[in-house]
């Protein structure tokens, strides 16, 4: 049986050669990132700015906008109501009330009262300004702190330079998830902070077996010159990160696809992750060690060319 | 040399056999686990979290501010009573910024108001100052923390009595940094009941009304020191909607022993019985007894029940009471009065309430998303990787067997992301075996005899396999240090899962080829 190879065995794909436009594109991307979130900005749910969410369930296909004219009148201020999944199915955000938490169980008894019976309760959430806050401060941290142990990992197994060049491409991909979100408006709550540090993982994976490579060759080559060498072991190991991302996409696609409504934004984010984690291990992560003055040691090598 | 140690071999038998005996209870459904099962099987099967299986999470504050100025009030009707009793005159007694002070008229005599009050608040420091006749009064910081400590750990009392009363199965009820009480309720049906019951401190008390005065006299000008202006909880039209009720508490609702709802003799609406315990008995005997044909106020959380008037003294130290209550109030309250009384006022600082039938949509739909990515991964690595890819899924199949069996094991909870996480973990697991093939592809065509090229393979990857997965280990590790709830969940199978596919890894699928290296001893590779 012939087996299916995504890649040739033996690839030379210039990656380093170009590796101008890849700076280019993701300085571009960094900057569309960054402006798109301090324009528009990221669309927090409950998670992060408090407030209620509640799923319901109705009899038969819900009347959104009947029920949006009912929830206005209640004066709860910001209302949103989103069909979630399926016709019946509906995803109402109440923004946080003033008056202290007392105010919020008030809501959400209004909005009870309000739509009355028949109504099949499936979520409710609630989440206070003191937790929101809470929440928000620690998912920065947790992100930040993945990035410094990162940091100091690579450092150790690698040289500093590999350590810095990982860390920039991984900042990378986590700053343009949240400009992905920022685009689409799609709520960014705690699972997408366990999606960005899921990212950060993988994408931290792949850029790692490249290095390997690039270590590899680094002490097997010693006058080979850099921009050769990295392209080697980005060819070399190239059929590996397309593997390995084809099944990762595989698996979370299923998700996406089945995994129903409520998972649905993380199994995106992830798709997502993993498609610019690749493209940043490959083309990003490995082209930046050109700038940072890659220690090759010393000590005669009698191999000159692989 | 292809070799695999005798003690290797043996450790991934005894590890599948184990993950196979833990993951298996899984397979039955959570009833029929029959009762009579040998004590050394493994029963536990994997824990839902409450976004699984329905139920609520809620995560209270007690309001310790609350605490410390209920305590101080009670300093200062304590001075109020020890200076009228040796008749010391005194003026601007009060509460304020956590010191309650007062200014001794006869500075002479403030010495002797000291002693005084030393002898009765013997667990605060007093200061005087006998020029300006002023005495503070005040609780030291390790008195604070003390009083705080001792209201949090009542307060989770009282709120594990009450859910207990409401009969939900299993609930988990604990303390949550210095303030705070997290309560997990599985498969509940009504949590506005719970959350009504939480949300009253409940605090019963009986006052006589101020006899001088009426509430609206009050109202009109000042309301007397040691009286306090109360409202009505539920007034029926025509009737008064305050009370001027004396500060001083008859009886209080500690002395309660039993609550129970019930109908009234003559009225037959729903009413609140109630039993004293003996000291609160005779206290109320007496009372009533002294005070017969005055009214006196049933008081619940500041507000006034009903205000009776006094027929004749109550000696058999039982009650009730009558608030025009529809019948679920007469069971909530005497539920509550039942449980005890909030030390403090609870408020909701987060609420997440999942329905049954989203847990088990959920539950459905993670099913069938991970066993279709698990068969589009398998089929892709077969057709892949040919004879090392089925062996690369026998691994993986091992995998999220080990993965169950860990979880079991530890009793740890699947939530919704921890579903994701398993899903993902399917498609990072099988990482660690392509990174393996490729390079055993590599060397086989770099000329290497295929047992040379498999040595070389797995050598060479097992570095790249640690570094790679350590690194995600750290996300993992971190995300569960700083995440909450499900999140965490997605944290602990992620974890769980880089480790099991780096076992099945190095140790599963090597076992395999190895063993085929050596029966069939293959001139080349077919991978």
């Amino acid at each position: 049986m012939a087996l299916l190879r995504l890649i040739p065995a033996e690839t030379n794909f210039q990656f380093i050669t170009r590796h101008k436009i890849f700076l280019v594109f993701s300085a571009l991307l960094m900057v569309a990132s960054i402006g798109l979130v301090l324009t528009k900005g990221l669309a927090f749910g409950i998670d992060f700015k408090g407030g209620i969410l509640i799923e319901v369930r109705t009899e038969g296909p819900a009347n959104i906008s009947n029920m949006r004219s009912d929830l206005a009148g209640l004066g709860l201020g910001e209302v949103a109501l989103q069909e979630f999944g399926q016709s019946t199915d509906v995803l109402i955000r109440i923004q946080a009330q003033e008056g202290g938490e007392a105010a919020q169980q008030a809501a959400v008894n209004a909005v009870r009262e309000s739509l009355g019976e028949g109504v099949d309760y499936r979520r409710t959430e609630f989440v206070g300004p003191t937790i929101s806050q809470e929440l928000l401060r620690d998912g920065i941290y947790a992100v930040l702190a993945a990035i410094g142990a990162i940091l100091v990992y690579i450092w150790f197994r690698f040289e500093w330079q590999f350590g810095v060049a990982a860390v920039i491409a991984l900042a990378h991909d986590i700053i343009a998830t949240i400009g992905v979100f920022s685009l689409i408006q799609h709520e960014f709550n705690l699972a997408t902070i366990a999606a960005v540090l899921t990212i950060a993982g993988y994408s931290i994976n792949d850029t790692v077996v490249v290095f390997d490579r690039v270590r590899e060759k680094l002490r097997k080559y010693k006058t080979l010159p850099l921009p050769e060498l990295f392209n080697l072991a980005i060819n070399k190991t190239l059929s590996r990160t397309i593997m390995t991302s084809v099944t990762t996409l595989l698996a979370v696609g299923a998700l996406y696809v089945l995994g129903g409504e409520i998972i649905r934004d993380f199994a995106f984010a992830m798709m997502w992750g993993v498609v610019v984690g690749t493209y940043s291990s490959v083309c990003l992560a490995v082209p930046l060690l050109l700038y940072f003055n890659v220690d090759r040691g010393t000590g005669e090598s009698t191999i000159e060319r692989p | 040399m292809v070799y695999f140690s005798k003690w290797k071999v043996v450790l991934v038998l005894t590890v599948l056999f184990l993950g196979l005996s833990y993951a298996a209870p899984n397979l039955i459904g959570k009833q029929s686990i029959p009762g009579d099962v040998p004590t050394w099987l493994p029963v536990k099967q994997v824990n839902l979290g409450l976004d699984l299986q329905g139920g609520s999470h809620l995560l209270l504050q007690v309001g310790l501010d609350a605490v410390i100025d209920e305590r101080l009030e009670s300093v200062v009707e304590t001075v109020r009573s020890v200076l009228r009793q040796e008749r010391i005159r005194y003026a601007g007694l009060g509460a304020r910024n956590g010191v309650v002070s007062v200014t001794i008229r006869d500075v002479e005599r403030v010495e002797e108001a000291y002693r005084a009050i030393r002898l009765v608040e013997a667990e605060t420091s007093i200061d005087w100052d006998d020029e300006t006749g002023q005495i503070t009064v005040e609780f030291n910081d390790q008195a604070i923390q003390d009083l705080k400590n001792s209201a949090v750990l009542q307060s989770i009392e009282i709120v594990r009595r009450r859910v207990d009363e409401t009969g939900v199965n299993e609930p988990t009820i604990q303390r949550q940094g210095d303030d705070r009480i997290l309560v997990q309720l599985p498969g509940l049906g009504d949590p506005e009941r719970i959350k009504r019951l939480l949300g009253r401190t409940a605090k019963l008390s009986f006052h006589l009304l101020n006899p001088n005065m009426s509430a609206r006299e009050a109202m009109a000008t000042r309301v007397p020191a040691g009286s306090m202006l109360l409202p009505a909880q539920n007034p029926a039209p025509g009737e008064d909607e305050f009370y001027l009720v004396q500060r001083r508490v008859m009886v209080g609702g500690e002395t309660l022993v039993d609550s129970q709802p019930g109908f009234g003799n003559q009225t037959n609406q729903p009413v609140v019985t109630f039993r004293f315990d003996p000291v609160g008995a005779k206290r109320f005997g007496k009372v009533t007894t002294e005070n017969v044909n005055r009214p006196f106020a049933i008081v619940l959380d500041d507000q006034v029940v009903s205000a009776p008037v006094i027929r004749e003294p109550i000696l058999g130290g039982s009650g009730e009471i009558s608030g025009r209550f529809s019948v679920q109030e007469a069971q909530d309250l005497s539920l509550v009065l039942r449980a005890g009384a909030l030390p403090a006022p609870l408020t909701i600082l987060e609420e997440r309430t999942v329905g049954p039938g989203l847990g088990q949509d959920s539950i459905e739909a993670g099913k069938l998303a991970s066993i279709v990515g698990l068969i589009a991964v398998v089929v892709f690595m077969t057709i892949s990787y040919g004879l090392f890819g089925i062996m690369a899924n026998v691994a993986l199949a091992f995998n999220i067997t080990l993965i169950l069996a860990v979880l079991s094991g530890l009793q740890a909870t699947l939530t919704l992301p921890g579903i994701a996480g398993i899903v993902l973990t399917i498609g990072m697991a099988v990482d660690a075996n392509v990174l393996i093939f490729e390079r055993i592809r590599e060397e086989a065509r770099a000329g290497r005899t295929p047992i040379a090229a498999v040595d070389a393979g797995y050598s060479r990857a097992l570095t790249t396999i640690w570094d790679a997965n350590i690194t995600t280990l750290i996300a993992a590790i971190l995300l569960f240090a700083f995440g909450s709830g499900p999140v965490r969940g997605f944290a602990v199978t992620l974890a769980v899962g880089i480790v099991t596919s780096m076992f099945t890894a190095i140790m599963v699928t090597r076992l395999f080829v190895v063993t085929w290296l050596r029966r069939r001893r293959p001139s080349n590779l077919p991978i």
